[in-house]
């Protein structure tokens, strides 16, 4: 088995930047030229949602795989998905605010407050905000072990993401189905993790 | 490319992104290797990145159909672009996503069809395929149409108004409200096939009117589209056509119209009573339970920095249908 150093970590750092941005770019051209299907706004919307769901996902995938393989230097790709997830997130609900309301701020309150499968996106949201914000070590350091209390949030965060995307379709298909077994699976892999949490909190 | 296009000029296919680029863009990419990537692709439908390596497909052929403008029903409004029209629809029967239609129902059979006219009625008879486009005189009507969904078009359809269908069918003074039924052929509708290709509708797709919306000069039995027959993602070869109601109640390839006394079932309802109501119509007071009916986004043409954001209007601007409603409570029949 392959170890994976330092050196391997960089590149697939690259590759994480490098698939990302030029995704982003690549749809964020189309939707400016009216090249991304009929709406262009609906689609833009779908696109950075979705691609921030998938990246959480791959963000929580890491660990599972580090330890299953022992590639303890994996760990250190983790931080840079978590932050490309609330990035999408953050084009997310930009699109929705600067194309779709065209800036009606007014009308976006009202949906987050009126609209519960928007409230539940935002909330998901709030927390990858906060979890970015607190991604330098050195403010992971100065937070000692209330830093990983807050991370854990970021299952919460799943949940409400995924919540939101169900919410928001007219029925049901297949893809939503397999993204709702795959969190499923993922938090599964954290149950010890959860029910400690649950008694904490109880 | 459509900035110009101005209301009663009927675009050339000239002026329109070949079809076949648009119907084919997901298979090439996935020949391209994006497979594993196809999620975050999802969305993704460029068309003239795709069409340097678009190989055609066979796609539904449109026919142009002889026609005359009704002047009373141009609208100076934009036109929503017909590569638009014909590639963002909502037909579940082909899949649930907005270009899915586009994709699968190109090789829908239109031809032979068969319109039955049944039930509370004093002469049923059947529309064959030629009885379509002959048997009344087919106008040109632009017409506004909302979706449900908070987006809306400007549509050329080409048709005839439902109530010279009606008239010659005599309806006995016991039929009370029209129901129409869709094609039901799994065969070729991969949506019936599957239900989590069809979004867990129990297919047909059924629909109702009350007589009097039946009867309103405004319901046009749709034929065509852009000065040419139906393409079948927008429902060929006849559908429905109820400019100020909500777009699910304009049924697409229609095979039954059946006059009723009582209430006919209509599939959104049954599906989410709670969302969708048998009335429908467009009502910007009255919110769909998860977002804002107030205002809707004109699909036309330009990307993302277009303002396209207007606010709706009651019956979709037709306010002539108003009186259709008088004393009824539109806040309980939705």
């Amino acid at each position: 088995m392959v170890r994976i150093t330092p050196k391997h970590v960089l590149l697939i750092k690259c590759v994480i930047h490098l698939v990302a941005l030029s995704y982003l770019i690549v749809h964020y051209y189309w939707a400016f030229t009216d090249n991304l299907g009929a709406d262009p706004v609906k689609a833009i919307i779908h696109f950075t949602g979705m691609g921030s769901i998938n990246l959480l996902l791959i963000t929580l995938c890491v660990s599972p795989v580090a330890k299953k393989y022992r590639q303890a230097n994996l760990m250190k790709t983790r931080r840079l998905l978590g932050l490309y997830t609330a990035f999408y997130a953050l084009c997310h609900i930009s699109n929705y605010l600067f194309f779709d309301l065209q800036f009606d701020w007014g009308n976006l309150l009202q949906d987050i407050i009126k609209r519960p499968y928007i409230t539940v996106g935002f909330l998901s949201f709030v927390i990858l905000v906060a979890l970015s914000i607190t991604s330098p070590s050195a403010i992971q350091r100065a937070m000692k072990r209330t830093w990983q209390k807050l991370h854990n949030y970021v299952y919460l965060s799943l949940v409400l993401g995924i919540t939101h995307y169900l919410w928001s379709l007219k029925t049901l298909t297949t893809e939503p189905l397999i993204y709702l077994l795959m969190s499923c699976f993922l938090l599964y892999l954290r149950k010890d993790k959860i029910t400690l949490f649950k008694r904490r909190v109880t | 490319m459509f900035k110009e296009q101005s209301i009663g000029k009927v675009l050339t296919e000239n002026d329109v992104t070949d079809e076949n680029i648009f119907l084919n863009r997901r298979k090439m990419l996935k020949r391209m290797g994006f497979v594993g990537a196809g999620s975050l692709l999802a969305t993704s439908q460029n068309a003239n990145a795709i069409s340097l390596f678009g190989k055609k497909k066979e796609s539904f052929v449109t026919a142009p159909v002889a026609h005359t403008k009704n002047t009373e029903y141009q609208i100076t409004e934009t036109l929503t672009p017909e590569s638009k029209v014909t590639t963002y629809n909502n037909f579940y029967e082909f899949g649930t996503s907005k270009s899915d239609p586009a994709e699968n129902a190109q090789s829908l059979t239109v031809n032979p069809w068969e319109v039955k006219i049944t039930g509370a009625v004093e002469k049923s008879f059947t529309l064959s395929y030629d009885d379509l486009y002959n048997m009344f005189d087919i106008e040109e009507r632009i017409y506004r149409f909302r979706c449900v969904e908070a987006w809306s078009m400007v549509i050329p359809w080409l048709g005839f108004p439902l109530y010279k269908l009606i008239k010659k069918a005599k309806p006995l003074s016991k039929a009370k409200y029209v129901a129409f039924k869709t094609l039901y052929r799994p065969s070729e509708m991969p949506g019936q096939k599957s239900r989590f290709v069809g979004g867990g509708i129990d297919y047909p797709y059924v629909e109702g009117l009350r007589m009097d919306e039946a009867m309103h000069p405004l319901t046009l039995m749709s034929v065509g589209v852009y000065g040419k027959t139906l393409p079948p993602q927008n429902g060929a070869p006849i559908r429905l056509v109820v400019p100020w109601k909500y777009g699910f109640k304009s049924i697409k390839s229609v095979v039954e119209i059946n006059f009723t006394e009582k209430e006919p079932p209509t599939t959104w309802n049954i599906l989410a009573p709670q969302e969708y109501g048998f009335y429908a119509n467009v009502n910007p007071a009255v919110s769909h339970p998860r977002w804002s009916q107030a205002s809707e986004r004109r699909i036309t043409s330009g990307g993302l920095l277009t303002r396209n954001r207007i606010d709706t209007l009651p019956f979709n601007g037709y306010s002539e249908v108003a009186s259709l409603y008088d004393g009824m409570n539109l806040r309980k029949y939705y």
